[in-house]
């Protein structure tokens, strides 16, 4: 029997596979996604390690999907006590942990997984620096991409709350204050977001609702955005030359290959399977991360009446908070306060404006000039210093300093206040005076065609 | 285009605006009760009822800490060198007579209570909430780095100082001092303080 679609392209060769398949693309566009997809989507030949990490974030994005099913399926968002005097969230999380079967499994991939899932996106958004993978065409690739990564800071940080330890109830505290650092309507603003004039048994529950279930479905949206606004205008690579000007007689950009089988077989399965070697022996030998993947302090149940003396977020959000710290003079008769919180959020959004502020006539770092490689050094510098900074105490000191009583002059500029002061300007400054020195910067030409042994 | 616009039918035109009108506002009407339902529930307003704690047992130089709204409130029994510091760091506050800062007026003066022996304040920090830390002994005991430290709280999370009235420094985040909630001594049994309620009358028995 034959299929009969009346479609003589996707006809079917006579197979039963390929009449099942007729029958399909006559009501739905199966063969036509997968070829603009994958089969038929010619991405550059040159592509190099840097070009992993966007596949191992959709691997990790699965991962987490997966785990958070089955997770929702053993945890309670209820702050109340149990008869021992343990909130019901905190104890259904060491629930999972002890009396579920394979229960630490799955909860420690999921911890696992956010640490990696901001380890392969810092990795893959420094790529796109490297490579100026945000240029003109590709400025809507990036802002999605931007938007990727603040869905997935509101997710992290609306997860964290989930365990309500200690670090959970007071990471919290601290961040939704942010926004009673708006002036008139902040302390409403707060109020409506908490449900509660402090961290409460509501805030816990609708971080629950927005953590499982809004943020994800917003975050699958733009992965999906993301990667049509990708397909449409074409991989950028370590040239940053546009291979879609030179085609064959069949419209096939000459150093272009098909993305499937080439780059996922070839290249992405092999990192894939590396990457979760490193990911299976955090998870079995060092879950916890030193301490930076689960703090410590969040195996303590969460005590509204007092804060950890130590108190830092987990690691991949320090960078952003040694941005609200470095802020403690008022300017304009506004407060420290709301400038640390406007400096953060900065940190954050001014990423969105790199296609328009850069201005170098090449994209890629191969061909780009000597201030270029010298500030990008620096600014890997100032994120990887606010980073670190951000999981010390204000009084940290480099060198394991202690200052005496008068700070002297030494003392200031091996403190960590001044650091964080120093390499958050550093960072503002790298974005904003980037529209000058992109553009006086001494680049080498830029080929024609990808460069490819 | 013209003659698409001239055989545009402004009847149909005007019901298209007027669905689209009523359909906002059944929307933004339909809104309200999705927005309301973010407030605190009225159990949560509920809780805010006063709580009396009990003095009796803390010596001076002493502080414990009481749940009021969910939120700590400290009471510190402050000795007479406490309160001798607070004039001494008056230079060093940002906002020393609590002017831009919260308390009700019979708390406004320079011990910031009633009854100038017992702090009475909220612990959480007006930068961000935390609950700052005691640093009560003067020195450097405490690893306080502020020279001539008289004792007082640090905040953890992001360095802000208080003195023994809950008053910040100057160039810290916290934009104010420690908030004083309103308090009052049983005229009957002055080792009773209730917290959320202001006393009967202005000499705060």
């Amino acid at each position: 029997m034959a299929a009969n679609s009346n479609f003589p392209k996707y006809q079917s060769d006579g197979t039963r596979l390929g009449n099942a398949l007729e029958w399909f693309d006559a009501r739905f566009p199966l063969t036509s996604l997968w070829k603009a997809h994958l089969s038929e989507y010619y991405a550059p030949k040159n592509f190099n390690f840097w070009y992993f990490f966007g596949s191992m974030a959709i691997v990790v994005l699965i991962i987490q999907f997966v785990t958070g099913i089955f997770l929702v399926m053993h945890y309670q968002p209820n702050a109340n006590l149990t008869p021992a005097g343990l909130p019901i969230a905190f104890e259904s999380v060491e629930y999972i942990m002890r009396e579920v079967p394979g229960g630490w499994f799955i909860r420690y991939m999921h911890s696992t997984g956010a640490s990696f899932f901001f380890i392969v996106i810092y990795l893959h958004m420094f790529r796109g620096l490297l490579y100026g993978s945000y240029r003109k065409p590709r400025e809507l690739v990036w802002i999605f991409g931007v938007l990727i990564f603040l869905c997935l800071m509101a997710i992290a940080f609306m997860g964290y709350l989930l365990p309500w330890g200690q670090m959970s109830y007071w990471g919290a505290q601290v961040i939704l204050s942010f926004f009673s650092a708006i002036p008139v309507v902040g302390d409403d603003i707060s109020t409506y977001i908490r449900g509660d004039y402090v961290v409460a048994a509501a805030t816990l529950n609708r971080f629950f609702a927005l953590h499982v279930c809004a943020v994800p479905l917003a975050l699958l949206g733009l992965v999906v955005a993301h990667i049509l606004a990708l397909h449409e205008v074409g991989s950028n690579n370590p040239d940053g030359v546009e291979i879609k000007k030179f085609k064959d007689e069949n419209g096939i950009p000459l150093d272009g290959v098909p993305f499937h089988p080439q780059y996922t077989i070839g290249h992405d399965l092999p990192a894939n399977v590396i990457m979760l070697m490193f990911f299976f022996a955090v998870l079995f030998f060092w879950p916890e991360g030193g301490g930076y993947f689960l703090e410590y302090n969040n195996f303590l149940p969460a005590d509204p009446m007092a804060t950890p003396e130590h108190l830092a977020p987990v690691w991949y959000f320090t960078a952003f908070y040694s941005m609200l710290r470095a802020m403690t003079w008022n300017f304009f008769w506004i407060d420290a306060k709301i400038w640390g919180v406007i400096s953060m959020f900065a940190g954050v959004f001014i990423l969105a404006f790199l296609p328009w502020l850069d201005r170098s006539p090449a994209k890629s770092i191969r061909y780009r000039g000597p201030i270029f490689k010298v500030l990008l050094a620096f600014f890997v510098v100032s994120f990887a210093m606010l980073c670190f900074l951000g999981t010390k105490g204000v009084e940290y000191h480099f060198f394991g300093y202690t200052p005496s009583k008068d700070s002297s002059p030494l003392s200031i500029l091996i403190s960590g206040a001044f650091h964080t002061k120093l390499w958050t300007i550093y960072y503002f400054l790298f974005f904003l005076t980037m529209p000058y020195w992109s553009k006086i910067d001494k680049c080498k030409p830029v080929p024609e065609r990808v460069t490819f042994k | 285009m013209s003659d698409q616009k001239k055989g545009c039918d402004s009847e149909r035109r005007n019901l298209l605006v007027a669905t689209s009108v009523l359909g906002g506002a059944a929307v933004t009407a339909a809104a309200v009760p999705f927005v309301a339902s973010l407030a605190p529930s009225e159990r949560a307003k509920a809780i805010g009822a006063p709580v009396i704690a009990d003095i009796s047992k803390l010596a001076p130089g002493e502080k414990m800490v009481v749940k009021w709204r969910g939120k700590p409130v400290w009471i510190l029994r402050r000795t007479p060198e406490m309160l001798a510091s607070l004039e001494a760091v008056k230079e060093k506050l940002s906002d020393p007579d609590s002017e831009k800062s919260a308390q009700p007026a019979y708390a406004k003066n320079a011990e910031r209570a009633i009854n100038k022996e017992y702090l009475v304040a909220v612990g959480i920090c007006t930068h961000l909430g935390c609950s700052p830390t005691d640093k009560l002994k003067p020195g450097t005991d405490e690893g306080v780095q502020e020279p001539g430290w008289q004792g007082g709280f640090l905040c953890p999370c992001h360095g802000s100082l208080f003195d023994l009235a809950g008053r910040v420094f100057k160039g810290q985040p916290a934009p104010t001092n420690l908030e004083i909630p309103p308090h009052m001594f049983d005229p009957a049994n002055p080792n009773l303080v209730t917290i959320g309620v202001d006393p009967t009358d202005s000499k705060g028995a």
